[in-house]
């Protein structure tokens, strides 16, 4: 499993119109849910769920990027949507400093192993300052997505 | 196993049905991170820093996974037992497979 074959290339976010977490997550759900990746019926639900997860244990994990996520029955295939903030949004990080980078998981509620994979690829490169750096400098949902493939095949 | 005073090492193995995922991973972090002793965890292929959140998602272990845990340093002895605990016993507060 490839970082690219996770990400939808579609849902790629250069810059969020919001700055709350609460809304850059609904606004993340919505793009996923707009390209018909998620059913739209579902997507208020899904965004809460996310939200509810989000509030027990904070996916700030500091330098700069946050990994909102849930596992949720109307998910069929993991699938992720990346955003950018270029003024950075409070995501309650352990480091105390503003997501400028959210990487928000959907995975299916019955494949645990399934959700293990795609969270090990997404930290495997969120791991490496060059691709964090790089993500936060790209501007477009291009230059963002050239940023997923160019690490994926090293 | 403990190799010296100050070095101790075991395999434990996932036992909650959900695998290492992050909120379980948080809390291995946490305890980890109250001892002074340096702690490595490996799944075999990768061997990561268990003080790190980033790093030990990585792992992916899943439901029967085996990691060995390594840890080197003064307390190393208790932070390999809470460690044990935490995964084999607590479970990290999760149900085990069905």
């Amino acid at each position: 499993m490839k970082l690219s074959d996770i990400v939808c290339v579609d849902a790629v976010i250069p810059d969020l119109s919001v700055t709350d977490r609460d809304e850059v997550i609904k606004e993340l759900v919505g793009v996923l849910s707009a390209v018909g990746k998620i059913p739209k019926t579902r997507a208020k639900d899904i965004a809460a769920a996310v939200i509810s997860r989000e509030n027990e244990a904070s996916t700030g994990i500091g330098k700069g990027v946050a990994v909102p996520h849930v596992k949720h029955s109307s998910v069929k295939k993991v699938v992720a949507a990346i955003g950018c903030s270029t003024s950075g949004i409070d995501f309650s990080s352990l480091d105390k400093e503003p997501a400028y980078s959210v990487i928000l998981l959907l995975s299916p509620e019955n494949n645990p192993d399934k959700h293990l994979q795609a969270m090990e690829n997404i930290f495997k490169n969120l791991q490496k300052d060059d691709f964090r750096r790089f993500l936060r400098q790209a501007r477009t949902a291009e230059a963002i997505y050239e940023v997923l493939t160019d690490f994926c095949d090293e | 196993m403990v190799l010296s005073e100050s070095i101790c090492e075991i395999e434990i193995e996932i036992r909650n049905a959900d695998g290492l995922h992050m909120r379980p991973a948080m809390q291995f972090v946490d305890v980890a991170s109250k001892y002074q002793c340096d702690i490595k965890v490996s799944n075999g292929d990768t061997k990561v820093d268990a003080k790190s959140i980033m790093q030990m998602t990585m792992l992916a272990a899943i439901c029967g996974t085996k990691l060995t845990v390594r840890a080197e340093g003064v307390d190393c002895r208790q932070a390999i037992d809470e460690l044990q605990e935490l995964v084999e016993e607590k479970l990290f507060g999760e149900p085990p497979k069905k």
